[in-house]
């Protein structure tokens, strides 16, 4: 094992299986602290399930995930925001009706312990001064995102380019080491767009966040990473600097399409294991 | 439930996040509420005997409805057997102070820590089941407890019933409406103040992130086994303390009382008061319990001597009509309209 501590999260060997399909087959890659990684690769290639599988929602039918060196299997989803994982979705995944007030301190949830015995009774038992010292960090999140001017609206309510936003903010709220960021740009214009890759690099540079983000768009992509994993029919088939990335010959075809010899093998090899 | 935003008046500024986490969005609604206390607590030296019994009747509904919203409407889940918890509360509380002496003072909020450990029991199904499955595993519970209070003698009296003793508060017999009625008023504003409470801290955050989003509420670290089942605990600890407070103003609890119909009658005040809203409950409470009282009067005045016979059949019909119609034209509730006609005057005369 690599006893390299600069390495935050470790992915051995996963595969990932759904009745016939290969979601994931034999990926592995290390994230290093302080780093954004980016995962990219056509529609269906395994990237959303990839987060998954670190977030908890899917265990790999084979592998392991590490953190700080340490297992993940066994622990449940919501153990793991408690570990340091945070994460937003490729689905706008608000609380509609609560306030983004609200949504973002659910965000700081784990961390929390006043409960509902406290929180019934808010002036004694500490639950006030917890939720005031709360609010306060939750309001140098908004700061920082620029969202204050909605802080009292219904989540529900706001512009999709808005949504990503306040989700961010609540992935950001979770105080993670590790926060997965599946197509945070997705949907949006080109201001917007800038706006979220700057939150971005301030979030990794400024507060120290090791970044995982699945991306659609190249020119962001090759940006922002420092490194970067192709992903396609579940197959890693690059990892490495983004220009290096993007120079390499099967990047190129699984993203024009084509027949690439190289990746039929790699079927025709597992189709022999299959069999 | 939808929310609307409710901007404050000019002049009403925060300038601490204390000050803008308090219960009341406004220092207006605050008095609003002072004031409102005031003239209850004046009610039993100016109201008739008839109207402080209404009002003693609504405020121990409106505590079970306040259970049953934190349950329905802040956590998304249904139930249909609130009705037997508020009556679990109503024998436990006259079974403890007769089997033990206890004063009954104490029995009423033990009954609702005694419902809320019943509460937690039936609702562990919400570990693993929503919708109408929970609803249906709901309506087992309450034909369980309804026949377990049919056949344990020992707890309930059976068929006879028991007795349920009054509450004698520091030497004070609390023997009249006018007395009692403070004693409600007290657990109704404890109640209102608790899930005002609940819902602005961790825990019912927590709720409602699970009724609106439990992927992205279990990613934030909630345990949804817990908080599902932890819903129904809370949601019949009201009940129960509702049912206690029920059970010592009649004086003698009855089997018969707590049944499916209880249950539903509950679901329609929250629905028709405003689901997800702690004020909402108490309005639906008042719409239920009047509604009756209501139609009694109009029928009285619209219809002639000659069908008498007919009028609880009208009176029945119109309330079932007065509700389809409610919720026909006012989906989202009581409060709802309540926020909307607070949002107009409070801005007046800008209002748009
Ligand atoms: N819960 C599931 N059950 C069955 N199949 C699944 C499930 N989740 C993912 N898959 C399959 O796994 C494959 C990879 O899906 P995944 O969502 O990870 O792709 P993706 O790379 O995120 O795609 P996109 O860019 O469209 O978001 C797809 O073929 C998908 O149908
Ligand atoms: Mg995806």
């Amino acid at each position: 094992m690599d006893k390299n501590t600069n390495v935050l999260l470790q992915a051995q060997d996963i595969s990932l299986r759904f009745g016939g399909v290969h979601a994931l087959s034999n990926v592995s890659y290390d994230i290093k602290k302080g780093e954004i990684f980016s995962i990219i690769g056509p529609n269906g290639a395994g990237k959303t399930s990839m987060l998954n599988c670190i977030s908890g929602r899917y265990t790999p039918t084979s592998g392991e995930i590490l953190l700080n060196g340490k297992s993940l299997k066994g622990y449940s989803v919501n153990d793991r925001a408690g570990l340091g994982i945070g994460r937003t979705f490729q689905n706008l995944a608000l609380f509609g009706h609560m306030s983004v007030l609200d949504n973002i301190m659910v965000g700081r949830h784990h961390q929390l312990k006043n409960n509902f015995m406290n929180g019934m009774f808010y002036w004694v038992g500490g639950a006030q001064k917890e939720e005031i010292i709360e609010r306060r960090k939750v309001e140098d999140i908004i700061d920082f995102l620029e969202i204050q001017h909605v802080r009292n609206k219904p989540a529900g309510e706001l512009s999709y380019g808005l949504r990503k936003r306040v989700e961010l903010a609540r992935a950001v709220a979770q105080s993670p080491q590790i926060i997965l960021l599946d197509e945070p740009m997705a949907g949006m214009n080109l201001e917007e767009k800038e706006d979220m890759a700057r939150y971005i690099i301030d979030l990794n540079q400024e507060l120290g966040m090791t970044i995982v983000m699945i991306e659609h768009d190249m020119g962001v992509v090759i940006d922002i990473s420092d490194r970067v994993m192709v992903l396609d029919f579940g197959r890693q088939i690059a990892l490495g600097l983004p220009e290096e990335v993007m120079q390499n010959e099967h990047v190129k075809k699984a993203y024009l399409g084509e027949e690439d010899d190289y990746i039929r093998e790699l079927e025709e090899d597992d189709a022999e294991v299959m069999s | 439930m939808a929310g609307i935003s409710s901007p404050r008046p000019c002049g009403d500024y925060r300038t601490s996040y204390k000050s803008d986490m308090t219960i009341f969005p406004s220092r207006n609604s605050l008095y609003a509420a002072i004031g409102g206390l005031f003239l209850l607590l004046a009610f039993p030296m100016i109201g008739n005997d008839y109207h402080l019994s209404l009002l003693i009747q609504i405020g121990y509904y409106s505590i079970a409805a306040i259970g049953l919203n934190i349950l329905v409407g802040f956590t998304g889940q249904i139930s249909l057997g609130h009705g037997a918890f508020f009556g679990f509360g109503a024998i436990f509380s006259a079974y403890l102070n007769n089997a033990t002496g206890i004063p009954v003072f104490f029995t009423i909020p033990l009954a609702g820590f005694a419902t809320a450990a019943v509460g937690l029991i039936f609702g562990i199904p919400a570990a693993r089941i929503k919708g109408l499955y929970l609803a249906i595993a709901t309506l087992a519970s309450q034909f369980i407890l309804e026949d377990f209070y049919a056949r344990a003698n020992w707890f309930s009296g059976g068929s006879s019933g028991s007795l349920a003793e009054i509450v004698n508060f520091l030497g004070i017999e609390l023997d009249t409406d006018q007395k009692y009625f403070y004693l409600v008023l007290f657990w109704l504003v404890v109640s209102l103040i608790a899930a005002a409470n609940l819902i602005r801290t961790r825990d019912g955050r927590a709720l409602v992130a699970v009724r609106d989003h439990y992927l992205s509420a279990e990613i934030m670290g909630i345990n949804l086994t817990k908080y599902r089942i932890l819903s129904f605990g809370i949601s019949s600890a009201f009940a129960g303390i509702g049912g206690a407070l029920y059970g010592h103003y009649l004086g003698f609890v009855s089997v018969e009382g707590f049944t499916l119909g209880l249950s539903i009658s509950f679901l329609a005040m929250i629905i028709i008061g405003g689901l997800g809203s702690v004020m909402g409950s108490v309005l639906g409470a008042i719409f239920i319990t009047l509604l009756p009282e209501f139609t009694e009067i109009m029928a009285d005045i619209v219809l002639p001597e000659s069908i008498a016979d007919g009028k609880a059949y009208v009176k029945e019909m119109s309330v079932g009509a007065a509700i389809v119609l409610f919720l026909i034209f006012e989906p989202e509730g009581l409060a709802h309209r309540w926020k909307l006609i607070k949002a107009y005057w409070k801005l007046y005369p800008f209002s748009y």
